[in-house]
């Protein structure tokens, strides 16, 4: 093994006391003094900023100078509506495998010349890899180094704003090239926790002095991996590598929102993208397992691994993929992959925890109820 | 007579019973405790039995029967609020009361100045 790749922000993190776990080949924080539970509730009622560097930043350029070379090129690989987007736009993506599978998810934005993509840590070096086989007689393929912090929260814009007021004018899913005290940022308004917030990419040599920025405004505090999971999980979003991965397809994880009508049959460019037949049929007639969220009748949390079954001396019926404690619901939380006849909301199941039967009630996500700024 | 294990429990005497708890150092390690199921009242326990499960945010952890003996008492406290292990570890924190089998193993345990070499 390696050793654990460091991100810019790694002095900083030392130096506030994270405690430091590998993740995805990184040195990454878990969590500062204040502890998961406490920044997962300071992300929801004020702003956490979270350094998320470790995630794969790539440009892709068309060779012929024309944006739609690059979009068509692209769509070759994901079921999303790429041509579609508008510029300064950016989309959730899925990278599908011949089986319908997922191979990563990723955020791709149209940036007037050239798409911007944004991939797991975990998967980047294979997603470069497959996107230079897939693209790379129409494109360039440019991984870059920049660091990349999330601000998030109810407060992310105030905060925000005092650096740069033109974030105010943007909305859910916009991204802008900003310039923030001198800083040559891209800044786009989303992020992987539920509230309203902006993802900001910016120079190695300047994600020190944004940070210390941010940090400065009394709304903003340090946010760990191990809060960004509680985060996300409330949010019902998916985490790669455990709620999707290669064998589960976008029907199944609930993600066909993310596959827009021109990708879809009858669509004006239906199909030409791996795992098509698949994936379309299942869009059409359903999958046999679909990932819901599940609430937890006790306290106790279900993990991921769990099984679960029809009743307490029923059949198997899935198992549980994400699952923890809820610091805002103030109750344990979980989503999982069921039968389908299992996945209508409020149908009840039962998980095998420590050689007990305990109940769990499927639930609509996301569990908390989304700060985006849609408009 | 306060004592100490290698697995981060406490235990105090306290008459012909203990209190045993996990210390300041554990609670750290752990995080915020979210859940905590505690043993029956009366169960006769063996050192290194699995008697109590408690879980943070991020994970589920298994504290042990630290000797040999029975349950006499359990703190229902912090089943209805972990937390306060978090809070109080030492006092208001503490797991379950337990009368031992061989009062005498007690002595065995580490003080609180060999569990402070342990944990530096």
């Amino acid at each position: 093994m390696s050793e654990a790749r460091k991100t810019p922000l790694h002095r900083m993190h030392e130096s506030r006391g994270a405690r430091m776990v590998p993740f995805a080949g990184y040195e990454m924080p878990l969590n500062y003094p204040a502890g998961i539970m406490k920044e997962h509730l300071h992300t929801r009622s004020a702003a956490g900023l979270f350094d998320v560097s470790h995630m794969g930043q790539v440009v892709v350029r068309p060779k012929s100078g024309r944006i739609e070379d690059a979009a068509a090129a692209l769509e070759r690989l994901i079921p999303m509506d790429v041509i579609g987007l508008g510029e300064g736009r950016q989309r959730y993506g899925l990278f599908t495998n011949d089986a319908g599978g997922i191979l990563d998810d990723l955020m791709f934005a149209h940036l007037g010349d050239h798409l911007f993509v944004v991939v797991n840590a975990a998967c980047k070096a294979d997603d470069i890899a497959h996107l230079e086989a897939g693209l790379g007689e129409t494109c360039t393929v440019e991984p870059l180094e920049r660091g990349l912090i999330a601000l998030q929260g109810p407060q992310a814009e105030t905060a925000l704003a005092r650096l740069a007021p033109d974030v105010g004018l943007m909305r859910f899913m916009d991204v802008r090239q900003i310039d923030i005290k001198g800083i040559d940022a891209l800044v786009a308004r989303s992020g992987y926790t539920g509230e309203d917030g902006f993802e900001i990419s910016v120079p190695v040599s300047a994600a020190h002095d944004l940070t210390d920025w941010l940090l400065a405004f009394p709304e903003v505090e340090m946010i760990g991996l191990g809060a960004r999971d509680s985060l996300r999980l409330e949010a019902g979003l998916c985490l790669y590598g455990h709620d999707i991965d290669a064998t589960t397809t976008p029907v199944e994880a609930a993600l066909e929102w993310a596959i827009q009508p021109a990708r879809r049959s009858g669509g004006a460019r239906a199909g030409g993208f791996p795992g098509a037949a698949v994936i379309l049929q299942q869009i059409a007639g359903g999958a046999e397992r679909r990932r819901v969220g599940l609430l937890p009748e006790g306290r106790a949390p279900m993990r991921e691994g769990t099984e679960l079954f029809a009743a307490e001396d029923g059949p198997s019926i899935g198992r549980i993929t994400s699952g923890g404690f809820g610091p805002s619901l103030n109750a344990p939380v979980a989503m999982g992959y069921v039968a389908i006849d299992h996945a209508a909301p409020g149908t009840r199941v039962f998980a095998s925890l420590r050689g007990k039967m305990l109940p769990a009630t499927v639930a609509k996500m996301p569990f908390i109820r989304p700060g985006y700024k849609r408009r | 007579m306060l004592k100490f294990t290698e697995e981060h429990e406490w235990l105090r005497q306290d008459g012909d019973e203990v209190i045993v708890g996990i210390t300041e150092h554990a609670t750290q390690q752990l995080g915020d405790l979210v859940f905590v199921e505690l043993p029956e009242e009366g169960a006769t326990v063996a050192k290194g039995d699995e008697v109590v499960t408690i879980e943070s945010v991020k994970a589920a952890s298994d504290i042990t029967a630290p000797l040999d003996g029975q349950i006499t008492e359990v703190n229902s406290a912090i089943v209805e609020n972990p937390a306060l292990v978090n809070e109080d570890p030492m006092e208001n924190g503490w797991f379950f009361k337990m009368t031992l089998a061989e009062p005498s193993e007690l002595e065995g345990l580490m003080d609180e100045d060999a569990y402070r070499d342990y944990i530096a």
